[in-house]
């Protein structure tokens, strides 16, 4: 048991060590974030060099094999890639759809034309790609979608809203999910497509979040004519499709629900006081800490064990599961605690409190995401109680039901 | 990264299981539920018949020579079958003092009986904070043993106690001169326990000036050890439950199949694995002698603790009102959670050290 490379993996980490600080400046704290303030068109300007330059040395598809334009490496090799990435000052996030799921999946269903045509120039870093699942009665029951496509000459007419799709208002290209046949039941009248953002009768509509910010768009989409060589895999398969992009998430470890955000309420319990005596000496707050790093350091652990996994060459345990639904609601918790330490005056947004606070605030209003995307706390108690103790599914009063005769 | 046991030492494990589920069945943990034994002589004889006592103690004297990760998985599995043997104090504890300060002639002479079972050393080594009974303390007057010390595990069976006194750690001849003990009833009677007085009893040190800090770095090491038993018996505890609520039908459906029960299930599933996490770690740290052994061993034992006695009370609970009978191994559960969790130290004071490790010293 230990907690080191591999030679040959501590050979591939020093290397792109090495490569990352030639071309990047390292972070000096864990808030330091790049372009800030930056507009968004000169960010995603940032973004696709960087991709740009990431393909050029090789770097921008570690796991793809080469034929499909990637690197051949292992999954351990992209994590490696990752893990270093983050200590270094970049454009994050916009490629992560593109890069983490939907172009694997083309690159799995799409035919020999589609990979030549949207493989190279998406891990270039010419096109940004999104993932169009979710609807507004599509959530949980990603089954229920209600886009309508409709077989029109040698294409499809799609009529539908889609939500919650990271990175749309930017986006090139996105994987959609439609419905093609209403007399199936549910996941068996669904068809995948590769939709052309920049298509007339697609207009995307940022979300405002609660934590005020806008991640996520509706994307609504008026009678958008697509040629059928815009199918991603064969007609009435867009359920298995749709399974294989979100099966490669389980090579995605949720490393950022770990952390040492224990370490960090700890630095501000220090310099807050309660009743006249610093709040780190107050019991509340010394259980609050202890708490935070159980949950978050034993996701951190757990995940290291997927890591191992990986490294292995096999798929992580299904101890993953437990990640999400224990560290989304650690955030919260420890959000919460982080906000209380302050008292009265820890109501004030950090512009008024301190640059010091906005960690803190950040995390305690993003909790209660976390809890909700990519699964809510009940979908992963279901997934844990079904596929890893075994026991029955929910009762299901819509699965052999023809779609058209579902009630909402 | 390599944070998972290896393939042998799964293989040792599942040799470990093989032998315990035949030789640890509740009839075996019953036999000292109902008073009959002080512990199992048939699992202990098994177990040392494999080598698994003697798992982390040298060759030369009479153990396998393996490490302390081999011996977290006979705890864990130990703790799976409910095991009613002297495993805390003779040999996560007494062999480990033995191993770590022992003199030449006290290694030579104790380690190849812990390794055979053939001694059972009882063991006190954590500073006993809360109490309730006045009973004078242990105190080391003129080189000899005096006060009383209560709820000693495996106190009548043993030969020998070994405990800290002022600093310093001693061995005393259970039989020999100045001793009287009683035995005293267990909440988890599979785990019993007993009051020792002593009168002038003679006494040998063990390990010099350090007894402190070594008993410190042992208690650490039982900590993670008791963590895998813990995470052991929660493994249990929540099968069973799952086993129950798939054949027990009740409004026409199977109890397990109402998301009430499923979530519940679930959220001990995630609790047990964030315990099981921190278990491993702990377990590297004791392997590795590392700096972060007092928070890795505190953080193991909180984290199994709570994991074992949620898991314990739930898994009752999902057994419906059979499961509150003698008949049932819920009740032992139940018992072995709260035994385990509480006999070197409770899950507050572990807490607070915990606390203490990451965030330095209460004022």
């Amino acid at each position: 048991m230990d907690f080191d490379d591999t030679p040959e993996e501590a050979a591939f980490r020093a290397e792109v060590r090495n490569w990352l600080q030639r071309h990047a400046m390292p972070k000096h704290g864990k808030d330091d974030k790049f372009g800030e303030g930056l507009e968004q068109a000169a960010y995603l300007t940032a973004a696709r060099a960087w991709q740009a330059k990431k393909a050029a040395a090789g770097y921008a598809a570690i796991a793809t094999p080469p034929e499909m334009g990637g690197m051949g490496g292992t999954p351990a090799m992209q994590i490696i890639y990752n893990q270093e990435e983050a200590k270094f000052l970049m454009p994050d996030r916009v490629f992560e759809v593109s890069l983490g799921t939907a172009l694997p999946t083309v690159a799995m269903w799409g035919t020999a034309d589609q990979k030549e045509r949207y493989l190279e120039s998406a891990f270039k870093g010419d096109h940004i790609w999104c993932q169009l699942f979710s609807e507004p009665a599509a959530g949980s029951d990603l089954g229920n979608a209600r886009t309508r496509a409709v077989r029109e000459g040698n294409g499809w007419r799609v009529s539908g809203q889609k939500v919650w799709t990271s990175g749309a208002h930017f986006s090139d290209y996105g994987i959609l999910l439609a419905r093609t046949d209403w007399d199936q039941p549910k996941s068996k009248g669904l068809t995948m497509f590769i939709l052309d953002m920049a298509l007339p009768g697609v207009d995307v509509r940022p979300i405002r979040q609660a934590s005020d910010e806008a991640h996520f768009n509706e994307v609504f989409l008026n009678e958008v004519y697509l040629a059928d060589d815009a199918r991603l895999g064969p007609e009435g398969q867009g359920w298995k499709v749709m399974i294989s992009t979100l099966m490669l998430e389980r090579f995605s470890l949720g490393d950022h629900f770990a952390g040492d955000l224990y370490a960090q309420i700890t630095e501000l319990a220090r310099h807050v006081e309660w009743d006249g005596k610093p709040a780190i000496e107050a019991s509340r707050v010394r259980d609050g800490i202890v708490d935070t790093y159980l949950a978050q350091f034993g996701v951190e652990l757990i995940v290291k064990r997927g890591m191992s996994a990986i490294s292995r060459g096999e798929s992580p345990g299904p101890e993953m599961a437990a990640v999400k639904l224990v560290g989304a609601r650690a955030f919260q918790t420890a959000g919460a605690l982080a906000v209380e330490l302050a008292g009265g005056e820890g109501l004030l947004a950090h512009d008024d409190l301190g640059a010091e606070w906005r960690l803190p605030q950040r995390l305690w209003m993003s909790g209660p995401g976390a809890r909700i995307a990519g699964g809510t706390d009940e979908i992963q108690k279901n997934t844990i109680a079904e596929r890893v103790l075994g026991l029955p599914g929910e009762i299901r009063t819509d699965r052999d039901v023809p779609f058209r005769d579902l009630e909402g | 990264m390599n944070f998972d046991f290896s393939e042998d030492q799964r293989r040792l494990q599942e040799e470990v299981r093989r032998v315990l589920t035949a030789h640890s069945t509740s009839a075996h943990v019953r036999s000292v539920l109902d008073g009959e034994a002080l512990f199992c002589t048939d699992t202990w004889r098994e177990l040392a018949g494999i080598g698994a006592l003697g798992i982390a103690v040298d060759e030369v004297h009479g153990g396998a020579g393996l490490g302390l990760l081999d011996l977290c998985l006979v705890a864990e599995e130990a703790g799976r079958a409910l095991a009613a043997v002297p495993l805390l104090p003779s040999i996560y504890l007494a062999g480990e003092v033995l191993k770590r300060a022992g003199s030449d002639d006290q290694k030579a002479n104790w380690l190849p009986q812990l390794a055979s079972g053939d001694a059972i050393i009882a063991a006190v080594l954590d500073e006993r904070r809360h109490g309730v009974l006045r009973d004078p303390p242990l105190a080391v007057t003129a080189g000899k043993l005096c006060g009383v010390i209560n709820a000693v595990p495996d106190g009548m069976a043993a030969g020998a106690l070994l405990t800290l006194v002022a600093g310093q750690i001693v061995l005393v001849d259970l039989a020999g001169p100045g001793v009287e003990r009683r035995a005293q009833k267990s909440l988890d009677p599979t785990r019993p326990l007993a009051r020792l007085a002593f009168a002038d009893a003679p006494l040998e040190v063990v390990g010099g000036a350090h007894g402190a800090k070594v008993a410190a770095q042992v208690v650490n090491g039982a900590a993670v050890l008791l963590a895998f038993e813990q995470l052991g018996g929660a493994d249990r505890a929540l099968h069973a439950a799952r086993d129950y609520v798939m054949e027990r039908r009740t409004f026409g459906r199977l109890v397990g199949s109402f998301q009430a029960v499923k979530h519940k299930l679930a959220d001990l599933y995630a609790q047990i694995e964030i315990a099981r996490a921190h278990a491993y770690y702990g377990a590297w740290a004791v392997a590795t002698d590392a700096p972060e052994l007092p928070r890795a061993a505190a953080a193991a034992r909180v984290a199994a603790t709570t994991a074992y006695n949620m898991t314990a009370e739930e898994s009752l609970h999902l057994h419906g009102g059979i499961g509150y009978t003698w008949e049932m191994d819920c009740h032992l559960h139940l018992r072995r959670a709260r035994w385990l969790g509480q006999i070197i130290g409770t899950e507050h004071l572990w807490r607070e050290r915990l606390a203490d490790a990451l965030i330095g010293k209460a004022a």
